[in-house]
């Protein structure tokens, strides 16, 4: 955690923050901090020993100057970034009058280096928690506010998280934290850190059992990135907002690397190359919508079913454009968002991690108006096959989908794993079993569709029947094998002469669906077009599915 | 049945009631075609024809074929293995890759095709082989009928030249030019200062507008010449051009003629195909408002005398320029069934692919010039895969992943060869279909255009919707006032889209924000038992701002039951509908008149496009709250592209003409991108220094990659 305040020290974004710094040092008696309105708090004397005020007035007083955070300079400020305030984030994420505010007269405790003092002091300290609803359902925020010396973490900060996060617990309601902290509160030393610590244990406590999502809109430097990294999702603001664990000034001191915070731990590297943030938005409007949008897709805790919203499409929808979907050829690509936008209802499809590992498609959706989580093969990219960021990735969304009750869907069509060494070395062997682990444990229902090629190991991975796939389709252009042609060809019939033909006899035995359909591996060969209205009325019969593992402490996954 | 032109003679009684059953099933609303396949069951017929062809006319001709109980190969490239035609056809066949020379172009294995099947005909449809000589020949020597005229008025009339010394022999009038083959740029500089400027290159094999050039100097000249002789070497494998002088403000108006092999010919009035972008044709009708009836008998008496003149027989159209005198000139003669025959069946009621099987068969005709009425009018549009704002139509490609014909309507013909999840690829012509409306009167017929178009829905490639709509609800296009000219003319800085007036605008603006609403409400509404109980917010009155193009506009809704009340800066709009969020299209009711939108696309964070009068909209809208907040978000900065220069389709690279290092001037040519066989110049935006090439000849590029960074 030493690392964290090097990074603060270090992070230009900080500015806001340093000035918070300074204004610690002592004010003459009477002075008066021209960026601070209510000039009442500022008096060196405690109020409340010498007021006038009754208890009404003084509840008012602190109320208004809890709404203004650090004051209206600083929201300016906050404002000339391009970033809204802890408060209008909230109140654009939920329902019109809908928050609940708690803990708005927390203040922190800290009495060294002059923080005792009251023009030190904020009603509420630099976070806003409660509850509220988002299309009327339940959830609880948190949402750091940066003009409150940069939104750090003291030990009240920290307590007014935790005590949120008990009730959604009791409850069985969701939490969602815009993260928007410089870091630790350095003042307070160690109690920060035991802060950060509590916060951590309580994001493990509710991981599986009620749905957290971090929305990152600001810096988030240093051991504060593991909170957001222990949830569920982690969103990103495009150009205003930073993961990373030590910043570039330290990167450059340590490993000599020159590298800017954007190229370090902006939203693009989080999205893209490192896979630490799901998604990430153009600007705070837009993530907080999305969130809403998001938040409708999931349920309140483990003890939900996937919700079921009114759906405007036809669960008998026939889906012609699908007939025509696979290309002739079998080395020619095709995008399976194409399907699967086809499929859902109303072509709602909200992608997570849309752009790593890409080889991989996954997201939620809804049939007949109920949340599924699907899961694709992309021809599109790297036809398709299973790799280390691949496997990972969508082994964490299968595991997501079965803790909270979310059907899986999962179109296959899939080469096999990616050969050569990097691979090897990356530890592809303990990274695929990620996935093939979590469709295996999973107990939620599960459909599959194999549209094209089955190949190898990635085929039983992939939802197959052996792994407790409740409805496993074909299409008629699936080819379930150990590999493709050319290959097998080459084995079977090595030192053959004509292995044109060795070819043809082997496509024609394996490049179809029928060697898994006559063994019973495949359910059904169904008709492209009629896929949509089989997983709807599936959905319905599954919707009773119990299925139990059996009884563990926890499970080991190979991570 | 009051139709004017029956004559009380028997034998057009007949005609009558057999026409008169054709209007009553468009009467009944689900008239798929707008003619009338009467083929009688005595008269024996071919048992199995090939088609040489493929989408809307392969299509075509199957559906005639079919009602005539005659059985059909379609051929196909590989590409196109499930393609409409071919799913449609009896047997199908397919000749090759995707490339056209190689399959659809590919006598050899077309013949081979014909030989494998057994088809006693061969129907080409236009284009590829329909007026090749050469393919004619060969199925002739192979005693296999061609569905179309005899090899020698092919040659005749397929030859730009020959065609026209045939056409002055017979007294038909003929435009001032050049009859003889261009070989050199400095030859065509020489003659076209003869003829005087401007001129219009063509290539002597061409047709349908590719391998033509206007020329205005002897710069335009030059170049005309070089981009026609490539465009015409690789469209038609003849390289051979001819000058002529080109008539300024014409209108381009084609008789359809019909002959059989037994001298007899007819002609079935005219098609006014004046509305043309690179003179390809977008809009035509049937008939034309500028003829006169005897402007249309000379025109008609014309096209008869140069068919009989050539022996012709089968189908075919002789297209004139017409003048604003009504002086007429003969340009040339379609040996073929013309893209745009269904017009003519619409006002005829004939069916001209069962009339072109039943000549090639070797029957007469059954009909008399006086049989033929011009009964209603048609309109025809033809929907095409390209980008409308760009110079009236580049070419796009990409998959139909929604496809709906607005078959739901009265009175409308589709003619497609698509369907949903079909590829409009590079590699063939970028038309999705011709949209015809008929009805008894050209008003009647361009109010039900207006209600298809905007009952089509087309998702997945770019379409040019926009500007059909745009163009036949132009004053000017209504009042009849049109020339080849009219889109330059009307459009002269591009076509820029519907253009909103103040009652528009606040009615779009208010279908976005009840749709708005009626999402938001559906987002509140969960099904089954709840453990949790929801709070939905219950609003009766939602204060929104909703931004299109530039402007903001403060927006308020109520809503009682499916009724919306919405005030527009200070007005109010109702606007009622279903509210089916799946649906791809919106019939509301507006202040109580009934118009069709469609929903292209919604976000979460209130992003709408919605198509509206043809034309889509970018509407952004927000709660109050939101919008209050939107305006602290930074403005994100595109791309500087002055300096790059991208695709601006996709297509092959055919020349680049720059180098790293080189400077340009502005307007200088920089490469040229072959699209759908057509070749577009790209030009420097501004004066520069080019600072790298990232492409080469040869090379299949994609819409918006870079090809040339200038510094």
């Amino acid at each position: 955690m030493a690392a964290l305040s090097v990074a603060r020290r270090s992070c230009g974004l900080l500015n806001g923050f340093r000035t918070s710094f300074r204004s610690l040092t002592p004010v003459k008696h009477g002075a008066v901090a021209a960026a601070m309105p209510q000039t009442s708090l500022y008096r060196d004397c405690r109020w409340y020993s010498v007021s006038h005020l009754s208890v009404k007035e003084r509840i008012d007083k602190k109320r208004s100057a809890a709404l203004l955070g650090g004051g209206q300079q600083r929201i300016d400020a906050q404002h000339k970034k391009g970033k809204l305030t802890a408060r209008e984030r909230v109140e654009l994420l939920l329902d019109p009058e809908s928050f609940v505010e708690s803990d708005m007269f927390v203040e922190h405790r800290c009495s060294d280096f002059g923080m005792e003092q009251d023009r030190n002091k904020f009603a509420g300290d630099s976070v806003v928690t409660g509850h509220g609803r988002i299309n009327g359902r339940l959830v609880y925020v948190f949402s750091q506010d940066f003009t409150v010396f940069g939104g750090s973490l003291s030990g009240a900060h920290a307590q007014k998280i935790c005590k949120i996060m008990d009730q959604a617990m009791m409850v069985g309601a969701p939490v969602i934290g815009l993260n928007d902290s410089g870091g630790a509160r350095i003042q307070e030393g160690v109690e920060s850190l035991a802060g950060y610590a509590d916060i951590f244990l309580r994001n493990v406590m509710a991981s599986g059992v009620v749905p957290q999502i971090s929305l990152i809109m600001g810096p988030c430097a240093g051991g504060a990135v593991y909170s957001p990294a222990l949830t569920d999702f982690t969103f990103m603001v495009k150009d205003t907002s930073y993961l990373f664990i030590t910043g570039p000034d330290v990167v450059k001191s340590v490993t000599n690397e020159d590298v800017t915070q954007e190229e370090l731990g902006g939203a693009k590297t989080h999205t893209t190359v490192s896979g630490v943030a799901h998604r990430a938005f153009e600007d705070d409007v837009e993530a907080l919508l999305n969130m809403r949008e998001f938040f409708n897709f999931l349920p309140l805790s483990n003890l939900d079913p996937a919700p079921i919203r009114e759906c405007h499409d036809s669960s008998n929808r026939l889906v012609h454009s699908l007939d025509t979907i696979v290309p002739f050829e079998t080395t020619k690509a095709y995008d399976m968002l194409d399907i699967i936008h086809a499929i859902v209802d109303e072509s709602d499809f909200f992608e997570i991690m849309p752009n790593y590992a890409k080889n991989i498609v996954v997201g939620f959706a809804r049939m007949n108006g109920r949340t599924v989580g699907i899961v694709g093969n992309q021809p599109k990219v790297a036809s398709g096959c299973l790799d280390i960021n691949s496997s990972v990735k969508g082994a964490r969304f299968v595991r997501f989908c079965d803790a909270f009750n979310i059907p899986i869907i999962t179109f296959v069509d899939v080469p096999g794993f990616l050969p050569g060494t990097a691979q090897e070395y990356g530890g592809i062997i303990r990274h695929g079993a990620k996935l093939l682990y979590a469709f295996a444990e999973a107990t939620v229902p599960k459909i599959t569709i194999i549209t094209r090629k089955a190949y190898g190991g990635a085929y039983d991975v992939m939802s197959s029947k052996h792994l407790r796939g409740d409805m496993n389709y074909a299409w008629p252009t699936a080819e379930v094998a150990v590999m493709g042609a050319k290959g097998a060809v080459q084995i079977i019939f090595r030192g053959k002469e004509n292995q044109a033909e060795a070819e043809a006899e082997y496509v024609e035995k394996f490049a179809n669906p029928f060697p898994a359909a006559v063994r019973g591996f495949v359910d059904d060969i169904i008709e492209p077009a009629t896929t949509r209205k089989k997983i709807c009325r599936d959905l319905e019969v599954l919707a009773s599915k119990k299925q139990k593992n059996p009884w563990k402490k926890h499970a080991n996954i190979p991570l | 049945m009051a139709a004017h032109w029956l004559s009380p003679s028997l034998n057009r009684l007949l005609f009558a009631v057999k026409y008169s059953s054709f209007q009553s099933r468009c009467c009944a609303g689900h008239c798929y075609a707008h003619y009338s396949t009467v083929s009688s069951p005595s008269e024996k017929t071919f048992d199995k024809i090939l088609i040489a062809n493929r989408g809307e006319i392969a299509c075509r001709v199957i559906k005639t074929c079919r009602k005539m109980g005659i059985q059909t190969v379609a051929v196909h490239s590989d590409v196109d293995s499930s393609a409409v035609h071919v799913k449609m056809a009896d047997e199908a066949v397919c000749v090759g890759p995707a490339p056209t020379n190689k399959s659809y172009l590919n006598m050899d294995a077309i013949m081979e095709a014909v030989r494998a099947t057994g088809a006693q005909a061969v129907h080409p449809g236009y284009g590829f082989l329909s007026e090749n000589k050469e393919f004619a020949k060969r199925l002739a020597a192979e005693n296999v009928a061609f569905i179309g005229p005899d090899t020698h008025a092919i040659m005749a009339m397929g030859d730009k030249i020959e065609s026209k010394l045939i056409a002055k022999a017979a007294a038909v009038n003929t435009i001032p030019g050049y009859d003889g083959v261009v070989k050199t740029a400095e030859e065509a500089v020489t003659i076209s200062q003869q003829i005087g400027y401007p001129v219009m290159i063509k290539a002597s094999a061409g047709g349908g507008g590719k391998g033509m050039r206007i020329a205005w100097n002897d710069n335009e000249t030059r170049e005309g010449f070089r981009f026609s002789s490539q465009e015409a070497a690789s469209s038609f494998g003849d390289d051979r051009l001819l000058i002529e002088k080109f008539i300024d403000n014409p209108r381009h108006i084609e008789i359809q003629v019909l002959a059989d092999k037994h001298g007899n010919a007819l002609w079935l009035n005219e098609r006014e195909c004046s509305i043309q972008r690179r003179n390809q044709k977008v809009v035509e009708e049937a008939p034309s408002t500028f003829l006169d009836p005897e402007t249309r008998r000379a025109m008609g008496e014309q096209a008869v005398k140069l068919a009989k003149a050539v022996q012709y027989s089968s189908a075919g159209t002789v297209e004139f320029l017409v003048d604003s005198k009504k002086n007429f000139y003969f340009l040339e003669m379609n040996t073929r069934l013309q893209v745009e025959h269904p017009i003519t069946e619409c006002i005829t009621g004939l069916d001209l692919v069962e009339q072109m099987i039943r000549v090639a068969k070797g029957y007469h005709l059954k009909y008399k010039q006086e049989d033929i009425p011009i009964n209603g009018w048609a309109i025809e549009s033809r929907v095409y895969a390209e980008d409308p704002y760009k110079s009236f139509g580049l070419p796009s490609v990409g998959r139909l992943s929604q496809y709906q014909e607005p078959l739901n309507l009265s009175n409308v013909r589709v003619d497609s060869g698509i369907q949903e999840g079909s590829d409009i690829s590079i590699y063939y012509d970028p038309m999705i279909s011709k949209l015809v409306t008929y009805g008894a009167t050209r008003a009647e017929a361009l109010s039900k255009m207006e209600d298809a178009l905007d009952n089509y829905v087309i998702r997945g490639v770019t379409h040019n919707i926009a500007l059909l709509r745009e163009i036949i609800t132009h004053p000017r296009f209504i009042s009849g006032d049109i020339t080849t000219n009219f889109l330059p003319e009307v459009y002269p800085e591009g076509f820029t889209g519907l253009q909103l007036g103040a009652d528009s605008r606040r009615e779009l603006l208010a279908c976005a924000a009840a749709l708005h609403i009626t999402a938001q409400l559906r987002s509140q509404r969960l099904l089954g038992d709840l453990r949790v109980s929801s709070a939905p917010v219950e609003l009766s009155r939602w204060d929104l701002v909703v931004e299109l193009e530039e402007g903001k506009h403060s927006v308020e809704v109520t809503k009682s039951a499916n009724v919306y009340t919405v005030e527009v800066d200070g007005e109010q709009v109702e606007v009622s509908g279903l509210w089916n969020l799946a649906s791809p299209l919106l019939p509301l009711s507006i202040n109580g008149t009934h118009r069709m939108l469609q929903c292209l696309s919604r976000d979460a964070s209130g992003r709408i496009d919605l198509q509206y009068k043809g034309t889509s909209f970018k509407i952004r809208v927000l709660s109050k709250l939101a919008a209050q907040l939107n305006s602290y978000m930074p403005e994100k900065v595109p791309e500087d592209t002055s300096s790059l220069l991208r695709s601006p389709m996709p297509g092959t690279v055919v020349a680049v003409s720059v180098k790293p290092g080189d400077t340009v001037a502005e307007g200088q040519e920089i490469c040229v991108i072959e699209a759908m066989k057509m070749q577009n110049s790209l030009t420097a935006a501004r004066g520069a220094k080019v600072k790298s090439v990232h492409c080469k000849a040869g090379e299949t590029v994609g819409e918006g990659d870079l090809l040339v960074e200038l510094e």
